[in-house]
């Protein structure tokens, strides 16, 4: 299983519970992937549920992990960044830990690899003090730490949400969230809404709470500005129109020391996509892994569950590892985990649609907003590579400009690139492609002296001792990126 | 009195120990990351990009975007949002690709 968030600590439990062994990677120092992020035991914080919805639903799981460590049907390797995996009988796994590569063997694979988040550049998103939804999210839940005392949340999606009532919650200031989307999207499928009331109770619950503290929602609101010298002290919030334009005449500055910004989650695929396993195209854009009825990627042997299958929540991520690791041991999936499974997807897919980007983002960019951060590559030279030098995909654009080349591997910009190079507008630019699934074939930095000390692949060295042999790989730990302390160097 | 982070989580941590930011001592508390620490002392840059010179900081706290590097203990670009701050660390505010000592 590769990712202990919430989906592959789910596989792995039901995994184990069917008698199969297991090893559950995880890059993350602690099971539970970024929505059961919770504080490290040394900052001995007696209430991690306040910073959490269904804390007891991660404290059980985590009960049943135990269980199954002490009795070694599970074995799990935190710190693990699985950087490569070879398809095959056996399947071989290749992981990164504390400058080591590590190499095991495995009959199936549950990707469980989760996602990041999505990010469109604006003026001054530079800046210290702006920072990413999840981001902020993440430092309070793990290390209790706010990035200032006035924070303003931008961007769209439900995370927002959830993110200013739990920034609020710890005692910042949030003078308001800004949803560029329009929720009247969720009142076109009210059949879908209704079959899952636990959602709308969960939006119900952060509405109180934001209330309460008086956040005030804009919504088909963005920030198209963060001002500041060396770190941000305001945003410029302006109306959007229906295609995210933003309304000229319509701006309001509101004072700050911290942007807390994000535009829906981007699924985490690499591992999955440099085997030629299919994708789908989700509602808002994103590509997500083509998984059918029982978990099955395209790729023989190659499960996946969770936020890799589209984004959609924990408690989809929970019903999505225990149907896959059913499916790997050859059980029939009960008929009521594959109807809660179906009714979550509905809503996710719905979710995903109202919180699309509309075309007319690109309108609240200067030729100098920078696009890539790691790169320094603002809009010009993209529009450059585009308008002048004929660039139609995001790879060009790359090759051209170098948006997209740097430490991050183009996590950070390439969404926006990709949107740049097809063109402003519903239709696109004439001749211009879709993106494709991004290729990584390292989905982590690997010192180069890992990689040296790698054994030939075959099957003799596939004996020798650094080597498992185990049922089933649960690779996904719900982080993002390598959580180890490997380094790009 | 004022809501905090750690009066929410209901935190009792040891005492905060030290760590090193540009020569000048900085409190930890145990099981924070080193960009944890800086955040709770309002230091939210430890970094200048390597083509213009602006300062950066952490900006997506679990390690995908690599904004928050810095030299820690001599290294650098070291992500600060997945180290621990080890009692002692020294941690120096990165300037470009932070390889000027290899320069000759």
């Amino acid at each position: 299983m590769v990712g202990a968030g919430p989906a592959g600590l789910a596989g792995a439990v039901a995994a184990a519970d069917r008698g199969l062994r297991c090893v559950l990677l995880d890059a993350g120092a602690r099971p539970g992937g970024q929505y059961y992020r919770h504080p490290d035991p040394a900052l001995r914080a007696a209430r991690p549920d306040r910073l959490h919805h269904h804390w007891s639903t991660f404290t059980e799981l985590a009960d049943r992990l135990a269980e199954h460590r002490a009795a070694g049907r599970i074995e799990l390797r935190s710190d693990h960044h699985v950087f490569l995996l070879e398809a095959g009988r056996p399947w071989h796994l290749h992981a990164t830990s504390a400058d080591r590569a590590t190499r095991l063997r495995a009959s199936a694979v549950l990707l469980a690899t989760g996602a990041y988040e999505r990010q469109l550049p604006f003026p001054g998103w530079t800046l210290p003090g702006v920072v990413t939804a999840g981001g902020a999210q993440a430092m309070l839940k793990a290390g209790l730490v706010l990035p200032g005392r006035r924070i303003v949340v931008a961007g769209s999606g439900p995370l927002l949400l959830a993110a200013a009532a739990s920034l609020t919650a710890a005692g910042a200031r949030v003078p308001a969230v800004v949803e560029a989307g329009d929720y009247l999207g969720y009142a076109r499928r009210p059949g879908v809404l209704a079959a899952v009331p636990g959602k709308l109770g969960e939006g119900a619950v952060h509405g109180v709470a934001l209330a309460r503290h008086a956040v005030r929602l804009r919504r088909s609101s963005a920030v198209v500005e963060a001002h500041g010298e060396d770190r941000v002290t305001a945003v410029t919030v302006a109306r959007l129109d229906r295609e995210w334009r933003p309304l000229p005449g319509t701006e309001r500055r509101i004072d700050c020391d911290a942007l807390a910004v994000g535009h829906g989650l981007v699924p985490q695929l690499e591992l999955a996509t440099e085997l030629g396993a299919a994708t789908r195209t989700v509602p808002d854009g994103t590509l997500a892994l083509r998984v059918d009825a029982r978990q099955r990627t395209t790729v023989p042997g190659l499960w996946a569950a969770g936020e890799t299958c589209g984004v959609g929540g924990a408690e989809l991520a929970l019903a999505e590892g225990e149907l896959a690791a059913l499916a790997i041991a050859g059980a029939a999936p009960p008929a009521a985990l594959l109807a809660r499974r179906r009714r979550l997807r509905g809503f996710a897919e719905l979710m995903a649609g109202a919180h699309r980007p509309g075309p007319g983002w690109p309108g609240w960019l200067r030729p100098d907003t920078e696009v890539c951060r790691c790169e320094e590559v603002p809009l010009a030279r993209i529009t450059e590579a585009v308008e002048e030098l004929g660039a139609t995909d995001a790879r060009t654009v790359k090759l051209l400009t170098r948006a997209g080349m740097g430490w991050c591997q183009g996590r950070m910009c390439g969404p926006a690139v990709a949107c740049l190079a097809k063109g402003a507008g519903p239709a696109g630019r004439a001749g211009a492609v879709e993106p494709a699934p991004d290729r990584r074939p390292l989905s982590c930095p690997v010192p180069l002296g890992e990689l040296a000390q790698l054994p030939p692949s075959t099957d003799a060295d596939a004996d020798a001792g650094a080597d498992v042999d185990v049922d089933v790989h649960v690779v996904g730990a719900g982080q993002s990126e390598g959580q180890g302390e490997d380094d790009p160097r | 009195m004022r809501r905090t982070p750690s009066s929410l989580a209901a935190a009792d941590p040891g005492p905060a120990h030290s760590i090193e930011f540009d020569g000048r001592p900085i409190p930890a508390l145990p099981g924070q990351s080193i960009a944890a620490a800086l955040w709770a002392q309002g230091i939210l840059a430890w970094r200048t990009t390597r083509v213009t010179g602006r300062p950066r900081g952490a900006f997506c706290g679990i390690g995908a975007c690599f904004d928050c590097l810095a030299t820690v203990d001599g290294q650098p670009n070291r992500r600060t949002c997945l180290l621990p701050a080890a009692p002692g660390t020294v941690v120096t505010t990165q300037e470009g690709h932070g390889r000027a000592d290899l320069a000759c």
